[in-house]
């Protein structure tokens, strides 16, 4: 029987909705097969009942105050104990800050394939797994050749559906030594703010922003909308704005619902941060622009003007509708 | 100091990919240094130039990679290892990180440097399985380093958050865009590259069989994303088109909402 064992990561507080995406996955592949989940930090029980929801038929938690705070080494040593109690076939998690620093030490500690950042995986005789190169601008599809397969998948891309199902609970006392590498501190420079790479609306700026008190009216957008604020390399090079918040080829992949380019020109290297995003919207004073070569709709004019005007339009739809909702 | 720094050739960010029988064409691509392993020779230089020691630099490819590795030279690294790989033998990253780690083991080194991805592949895989080949500790996607002694001092970048990590030498750090500003090489610095040796190196010359070095996952098919259509360019007041656009977005669109 296939067992899929998947990596589960809580983030401020709550369950990622990654891991409730890789849940979803993991279904569409085990076929008659068992998913467990696996957890850890000390609170890690109380989260299971919410894997169970999306599908996790047993869940370990490891609950250890090592794991509190992300190390490779002590994430690496409380897989590997869950690995060898289980013995999975198929190991995913998501393709997030945790899954793209551990997977590929504990792959190459169980001489096994990981084929990273997919898109989708699909069952067709074998597992077939889709993932973008060159930042989305070609798809390559692979497969494992043989041993234990492992996989990250992106965020924000497969849609987390509900799957609830009877579910149980296995702590598991892991020993956790020698952390190699100790976390001193963490600043929390996102908080308050939607986390660009899960954020279902991105509203990003160019150069055409012309500085960091542009970049302001851009975050008044994104508020109303409940989105996050991206940039271009240009803006960023021009120190308009942090370079966590590029999207490109170099910088962040996104595939946002909606993603709304702000006196950005369309450079190559940018479009293949974000040109695989759902609906794009333009708005440039160039009609040349490439970017309006990849937009749904796009709007030829002043940022500093249509931005504005935008904003007070969202206000007005969003606040009249929460009008009839309440 | 001891430094090597790990790096990869890549197509220009600027290229246009086309696929031919499945295949990626490469022929008449520009190419350039990964540019995140463009900040890890930057750190390496910086490194060497506070503590002293010397940089170098690593490359798995064919031999126009030499260029590349020239242009790390220029910069300031000192030597230059070229790893040729047989185009007959399929390497993963699984492959590629035996092959780098069992190059470094014979080198004495206190610290790996490597960009935390490369912009080709994309996989972010291959510095962290370099750690663990060598067992030692990693740190990822770092935005600033500094070394006392044995002591390492980080700053990751964790999807925005900052991480403020210590630890000890020998260690790989993955390099994250924000770490420093690479140069360009100076005129200086290329006739001196000139001059600096590189390496070359097979897999039978590092003692490793093919069977070691199987790839665990191949790819099979590679693609074009669908060409998107285009799109609807508004017209009319300025007023009036924003007010369509939100029209069109939450109606046609059904991208907003609540």
């Amino acid at each position: 029987m296939t067992r899929i064992l998947v990596l589960a990561e809580i983030k401020n507080g709550k369950l990622r909705n990654v891991s409730f995406e890789v849940l979803t996955v993991a279904r569409r592949i085990a076929g008659d097969g068992e998913i467990v989940a696996c957890l850890f930090g000390s609170d890690a029980e109380k989260y299971s009942n919410e894997l169970a929801r999306y599908g996790a038929q047993k869940v370990y938690v490891v609950e250890n105050e090592a794991l509190n705070r992300y190390t490779p080494d002590g994430y690496k040593q409380a897989l590997l104990q869950v690995i060898d109690k289980i013995q999975p076939q198929i190991l995913l998690t998501g393709h997030t800050s945790i899954g793209r620093d551990l997977f590929p030490r504990v792959a190459t500690r169980l001489k096994a394939g990981l084929v990273s950042d997919c898109t989708s995986i699909d069952l067709d005789h074998d597992i077939i797994f889709t993932r973008p190169i060159y930042s989305g601008k070609a798809f390559q599809k692979k497969r494992i050749i043989d041993g234990l397969f492992m996989a990250t998948i992106r965020p924000n891309n497969i849609e987390a559906v509900e799957n609830p199902v009877v579910s149980e609970t296995i702590k598991l006392q892991a020993e956790i030594k020698e952390l190699r590498t100790v976390v001193k501190e963490i600043v929390k420079k996102t908080s308050g703010k939607v986390d660009l790479s899960e954020a279902k609306i991105i509203v990003s700026g160019g150069r055409g922003v012309q500085g960091p008190e542009g970049f302001q009216l851009l975050q008044e957008l994104a508020d109303v909308l409940g989105g996050a604020v991206g940039a271009s390399r240009a803006a960023c090079d021009a120190g308009y704005c942090d370079y966590s918040m590029q999207i490109g080829q170099t910088g962040k992949v996104v595939t946002p619902d909606l993603y709304i380019a702000c006196g950005i020109s369309g450079a190559i290297q940018h479009l293949a941060g974000m040109s695989n995003s759902k609906v794009i919207v333009a708005i440039n004073k160039d009609p040349e622009a490439n970017i309006f070569h990849v937009a749904d709709y796009g709007i030829v004019g002043d940022l500093f003007e249509v931005v504005p005007l935008l904003t007070e339009e969202f206000k007005k739809l969003l606040s009249k509708n929460n009008t009839v909702m309440n | 100091m001891n430094i090597i720094v790990l790096m990869k050739q890549t197509f220009d960010t600027e290229e246009k990919i086309t696929i031919q029988n499945g295949q990626i064409v490469k022929d008449h691509a520009a190419f350039i240094i990964n540019p995140y392993d463009e900040y890890a020779i930057e750190e390496a230089i910086r490194l060497k130039e506070k503590h002293g020691g010397e940089v170098t630099v690593m490359t798995i490819g064919s031999s126009e990679a030499e260029s590349s590795l020239r242009t790390a030279l220029a910069m300031g690294a000192d030597k230059a290892v070229l790893i040729e790989e047989d185009e007959n033998q399929l390497l993963d990253e699984y492959s590629i990180a035996k092959i780098l780690a069992t190059a470094i083991k014979e080198r004495e080194y206190d610290i790996i440097l490597c960009g935390n991805m490369s912009v080709d592949n994309g996989a972010s895989q291959v510095g962290p399985r370099v750690a663990e080949e060598l067992d030692i500790a990693h740190i990822s996607t770092v935005v600033k380093l500094e070394i006392d002694g044995e002591l390492v001092k980080a700053e990751r970048d964790v999807e925005g958050d900052m991480e403020m990590v210590e630890s000890s030498l020998p260690i790989l750090v993955t390099a994250q865009q924000g770490l420093n500003e690479p140069r360009y090489p100076s005129l200086p610095g290329i006739m001196k590259a000139k001059k600096k040796p590189i390496e070359r190196l097979d897999i039978e010359d590092l003692g490793l069989n093919e069977q070691e070095l199987e790839a665990k996952s191949i790819a099979f098919e590679h693609y074009l994303p669908p060409k998107k259509e285009a799109g609807r360019i508004l017209t009319g007041e300025l007023s009036d088109q924003v007010k369509e656009l939100v029209h069109l977005l939450r109606n046609e669109a059904k991208v907003v909402s609540h």
